[in-house]
């Protein structure tokens, strides 16, 4: 039998202040830049035209950008793309005018007559109207907020309110880190980013979950132990399946991350960053967080819990 | 074997062979070559691509538009069905035009869903969908009803405060200044001259039933390119729906032989209209306007009993002409349509994106596998097969219920096959656990599912709620990642609950087993 992380006894929620420092530092500083700087959105939140065009053979950024200002396009942002695909140019267009649509072609001719004997080969076009920009904003914080909600709602009937908070709190906090670290990278936020924040909201609660049956399963046997301690058996003992469970997740997400293609980089990008926290927090907050719950709790009832 | 485990072997082949029917045409169609195909008769492919599971627009390309009728100008019986008449339009234009599988579907109250696959040119698509395709015919106002009408407009914006000529001709003739010919503008004027009538009440400054509009392209006359500016009857004595039919042809303009232009043949009523019309007026021009912009105006020479007519113009190519006979045939749309959202993928980025997420799906499937059977050995092959069975049965679901497979939809299967385990690692952890506490191994392997199970399935209620949202939340391609992820996470149910704990049943059966393999 090969065994990683076999009877543990590690105490951590010993350690749950300097995690809870640590967490609200990340929520804080995500929060923060989220309300002042702001993530980059996507077309599909701010509306406008997102162009993908291929040239062969490979313009220069600056060929691309002489092309499209001397066309009249001077608003057009244009980002030349990485690795395997550096003959790749995406170009942006603000969404204040009507026939974006209209416009995207045009550009593409505009690209294709002023860079001469170069090939342009359109990849990909989004146009979102300003309308459908702000309706699909709305659906998605609504999604967000609808999933988080019933989540909560059905930890809460199947267990216990102190663990759905926990375990609502730990989503939370993945899905705000997820983003943050996206924001930092400079990451687009699109459909496909929020799908993959979904994702990861989805598997951090299948994370918490299983620690929390397990405290629900030893509660009997393991009362007479202090909260702490029962939580942190609860942890060691679920240690291994949570740490292999992270693992074959992040392989998956690794491969689709790495040989994926451009279309998921994003989306495979942030199941990375959230299987990793997902874990962390099943732990860290999730447990943490039900077990402060579970001692004030207790206090008020006059118990002497810890 | 137990009477039960006889009932769940049966269950688990019943299951994989419904799958495999419904995987059997997405197989063989995909497998199959151009050749191949040719050689079918059309209705059995059409039939084998019905069944075959559908790929996404972001994986096959195309063109995805989201159309919304705008019903402003429309009054309450008209509006009613206005979004149903406008659909039935565009269906009958998309058919026309040729395109395999096209959706069209109702979104909401006034809005159209537009999918066509593997379509390439999407500026001549759009067109051909967003044209409203109002086909009038208006007299255009004799000489002197021309010349009052541009007096009136001049004395307008030239009594308009803030004018900014320093010209005096230009600030007493805002208008006829700038032309060159009885309605003609040079390239160079023309947009000065649109913003300037775009920015006055046109309706009560001109006098009754009149209304100026442009010319459809740049043309020259006299040697200098620009536009003409009509000065027109408001009221149209003809629309398109006296059009029975319209095609794209050469050879209708006689100044210039070679151009295409559109040939309209008349319905009878039609006729005797135009018969009608041509006849009170010979000698006039009679203007063809189409979505408010004249096409051409020739001069009526005579009565023109057959009802024949053409469309001709400067802008008018082949594929032009073709499309302009397509919408005319069609009909024209109740109201104008606005595109509200446009996503276009082209077939390059769609089989790269094939070919990258099924590579992905490879690498990550194997590298799980290594770990699995390395870390579990026996037991992680159990699990790897039934990993590979949820595959199976996924894409079996996908096809039969004509679900569509989209790249997140691939991202999807890839994340699920890395979840699946998860059922698996809990069930064999939990086995562990049980033989560790010095159980014998029958009773660690029941005990170990039943104790996950419950904990597996709350785990898996939570996912799919999180997948409910996303799927209502979501367009096109999400839809898809949402389906994957729950019908994958049913799937998984299924497998590691019936499937692999008959495999371990079956195993224990056999004599006695002095070491789980796990």
């Amino acid at each position: 039998m090969l065994q990683i992380l076999h009877g543990t006894n590690i105490s951590f929620m010993k350690y749950r202040r300097l995690a809870y420092f640590f967490s609200s530092a990340l929520v804080l500083v995500t929060v923060v830049w989220f309300f002042t700087k702001g993530p980059t959105y996507s077309v599909d939140f701010t509306g406008g035209t997102l162009l993908q065009v291929r040239t062969t053979p490979a313009a220069t950024a600056d060929a691309v950008r002489n092309a499209l200002d001397a066309s009249g396009y001077k608003g057009a942002e244009i980002q030349q793309m990485t690795g395997d695909a550096k003959n790749e140019f995406l170009i942006r267009i603000p969404s204040d005018t009507t026939d974006a649509q209209v416009m995207a072609s045009r550009l593409i001719d505009a690209v294709g007559t002023h860079l001469g004997a170069t090939k342009v080969e359109q990849r990909k076009v989004e146009s979102v109207g300003p309308k459908v920009g702000g309706e699909l904003r709305q659906k998605a914080i609504w999604a967000v907020l609808a999933s988080l909600g019933s989540i909560l709602l059905y930890v809460g009937w199947r267990y216990e309110f102190k663990f759905a908070v926990g375990g609502v709190a730990a989503l939370l906090h993945d899905v705000l880190v997820t983003l943050g670290v996206l924001m930092f990278t400079g990451r687009e936020v699109s459909l496909t980013v929020v799908a993959a924040l979904l994702t990861i909201a989805g598997y951090s609660i299948n994370d918490t979950i299983v620690v929390f049956d397990r405290i629900r399963e030893r509660g009997k046997a393991l009362r007479k132990e202090k909260h702490s301690r029962m939580m942190d058996i609860a942890v060691n003992e679920t240690l291994s399946r949570t740490i292999i469970t992270a693992f074959t997740v992040f392989l998956s997400a690794l491969a689709l991350f790495v040989w994926g293609g451009e279309v998921l980089n994003d989306f495979s990008f942030a199941m990375l960053v959230g299987v990793v926290f997902g874990t962390y927090s099943s732990v860290y907050v999730a447990s943490a967080l039900a077990l402060d719950i579970w001692i004030s709790l207790d206090r008020r009832k006059g118990v002497q819990a810890e | 074997m137990s009477r039960t485990d006889q009932w769940k072997l049966l269950g688990v082949i019943l299951v994989t062979l419904v799958a495999a029917y419904y995987l059997y045409p997405s197989y063989r169609y995909y497998t199959s070559t151009p050749a191949q195909r040719e050689a079918m008769k059309p209705d059995d492919l059409a039939k084998l691509r019905k069944q075959a599971i559908h790929l996404g627009l972001d994986l096959q390309g195309g063109l995805q538009l989201l159309l919304e009728v705008d019903k402003s100008r429309l009054n309450a019986a008209e509006a009613k069905d206005a979004t149903e008449r406008a659909m039935e339009i565009i269906r009958n234009r998309i058919d026309q035009f040729g395109v395999a599988e096209p959706l069209v579907q109702r979104e909401g109250q006034d809005r159209i869903a537009i999918q066509l696959p593997g379509l390439t040119d999407r500026q001549r698509a759009i067109e051909l969908i967003g044209k409203t395709a109002l086909l009038e015919f208006k007299l255009v106002r004799t000489n002197d009803e021309t010349s009052a009408a541009y007096t009136r407009l001049d004395s307008w914006f030239a009594n308009r405060p803030g004018g900014t000529a320093t010209d005096t001709l230009l600030a007493n003739h805002p208008i006829t200044g700038r032309m060159l010919d009885q309605g003609f503008f040079p390239k160079n004027e023309v947009p000065t001259v649109m913003k300037l009538l775009a920015s006055a009440p046109l309706d009560s400054i001109l006098p009754p039933d009149t209304q100026v509009l442009w010319s459809d392209a740049d043309e020259a006359s006299g040697g200098i390119t620009g536009r003409f500016l009509y000065v027109l009857k408001k009221t149209p004595e003809m629309s398109g729906g006296s059009v029975a039919s319209a095609e794209a042809r050469p050879g209708l303009d006689q100044t210039n032989p070679a151009a295409w232009g559109v040939s309209m043949k008349m319905t009878p009523r039609g006729r005797a209209d135009f018969a009608r019309v041509t006849g009170a007026n010979v000698g006039r021009q009679l203007a063809i306007v189409l979505d408010g912009i004249v096409q051409s105006a020739p001069v009526i020479r005579d009565r023109i009993p057959s009802g024949d007519a053409s469309i001709t113009g400067g802008s008018i190519d082949l594929n032009a002409a073709k499309d302009l006979a397509i919408v005319l045939r069609a009909g024209a749309l109740p109201a104008p349509v606005r595109i509200l959202d446009e996503r276009t993928v082209g077939p390059s980025l769609g089989s790269d994106s094939i070919h990258d997420g099924v590579k992905a799906g490879i690498i990550g499937t194997l590298m799980v596998v290594a770990f699995m059977m390395v870390y579990y050995q026996l037991s992680g092959v159990i699990a790897v097969v039934a990993m590979l069975l949820n595959t199976v049965y996924i894409i079996a679901c996908l096809g039969g219920f004509g679900a569509t497979l989209t790249l997140p939809g691939i991202a999807g299967l890839v994340l699920t096959i890395g979840m699946a385990v998860d059922t698996n690692v809990l069930i064999f952890e939990r086995i562990r656990e049980e033989l560790r506490s010095g159980r014998n191994i029958r009773q660690s392997v029941e005990m170990g599912y039943d104790r996950a199970f419950r904990t597996v399935f709350d785990a898996h209620s939570t996912t799919i709620i999180s997948g409910l949202f996303l799927f209502q939340f979501g367009t096109g391609p999400i839809k898809g990642f949402a389906v994957t992820l729950i019908i994958g996470l049913l799937a998984n149910l299924f497998t590691a609950v019936l499937f692999t704990r008959m495999i371990y049943d079956f195993w224990l059966s056999r004599g006695r087993v002095e070491r789980l393999s796990i």
